[in-house]
């Protein structure tokens, strides 16, 4: 049993009241587990763990590198917008390259592979500034189909190109949702170490 | 009559001037911001033209300047042979892209740089040279 022989067992009024009391004490629990109270500080750590795991998984996948830290080093608080202003100059660069390209290799007769190497070039040297991975390794693949003047090459290219910078752009729009996630709930942006 | 103290002179840095000479706003952007980063502050010419007008006209002189190759109307190679008969002394720093060959760098130092650097640039390349 719950009391020793030798003890003195309470009187059923004590024992009454410590039901009474603890039975009290089961429903205030159970009513704070029904409300959902969910700690606020809890709600942040989350939504920053979520940002990591997702800034990393760009780096792993392939789609940012190095350069697109140094860039991140490079906003403070004086230029808190500055990664989306650079790369939204990035993506406005792609649909205008990608366009002057399509344009450039839909013409009937010769194509002229120099101009579309000239666009292809760019776009390199663009995707190179902002640590766009996967675009900057197309355009290199390209840039070979223009100089061996391969069309179906080109054309092929093109399509990934188009695809890859759109992927990129939705990829980092949820990066920056995210962090709006983070300050809104009354956290800060983490710095992640890729490294 | 006050004197400087050792300390407010020290605090008198002349900050680093910077010429930063490239035809992509991107890297304009950019190139602006490692420069401010380091502490240091700068203008912008969209072309190499533009960089000779700026010394030709205004008397400017920077300790550094930025000089990309590939540009239009007068690339970063006849800027910098440009800049030096116009007896520039600043230090010239070329910004190639990696797609430029040994022979195409070579011309591009021939020309009067200082030093020549690959895209994309970043505080760590440039922090060395101004050391």
């Amino acid at each position: 049993g719950y009391f020793s022989e030798t003890q003195v067992k309470p009187s059923p009024k004590e024992t009454k009241r410590q039901l009474c009391l603890s039975l009290s004490l089961s429903i205030s629990v159970s009513s704070l587990h029904s409300l959902s109270l969910y700690p606020m500080d809890a709600h942040v750590a989350q939504l920053q763990m979520q940002y990591r795991n997702y800034i990393l998984s760009l780096y792993q996948q392939g789609f940012l590198d190095d350069q697109f830290t140094e860039l991140k080093s490079l906003q403070d608080d004086g230029t808190p917008d500055f990664v989306a202003e650079v790369l939204s100059l990035f993506f406005d660069d792609c649909v205008k390259l990608v366009g002057n390209m399509a344009r450039a290799l839909d013409q009937t007769g010769t194509v002229d592979f120099s101009q579309v190497g000239a666009n292809v070039h760019q776009l390199k040297g663009s995707s190179s500034s902002v640590g766009a991975k996967r675009v900057k390794g197309l355009c290199i693949n390209f840039k070979e189909l223009c100089e061996a003047k391969n069309y179906e090459g080109c054309v092929r290219c093109l399509q990934q190109v188009d695809i890859e910078y759109k992927t990129l752009k939705a990829k980092l729009q949820d990066m920056f949702n995210l962090e709006k996630q983070i300050v809104q709930a009354g956290g800060i942006v983490p710095q992640v170490d890729i490294n | 009559m006050a004197t400087k103290s050792m300390g407010d002179i020290e605090k008198i840095k002349k900050k680093l001037n910077v010429l930063i000479v490239d035809d992509d706003p991107l890297n304009l952007i950019i190139h602006e911001k490692i420069i401010k980063a380091i502490g240091g502050i700068s203008q912008t010419a969209n072309n190499g033209e533009e960089a000779v007008i700026i010394h030709r006209d205004g008397g400017s002189s920077f300790d550094l300047i930025l000089m990309d190759k590939e540009m239009p109307e007068r690339d970063g190679v006849s800027t910098t042979k440009k800049l030096r008969e116009m007896e520039v002394k600043s230090m010239i720093v070329g910004v190639t892209s990696l797609a430029d060959n040994e022979e195409e760098r070579r011309a591009f130092m021939e020309a009067g740089l200082n030093h020549c650097l690959a895209k994309p640039l970043t505080k760590d390349k440039i922090i060395p040279l101004i050391n």
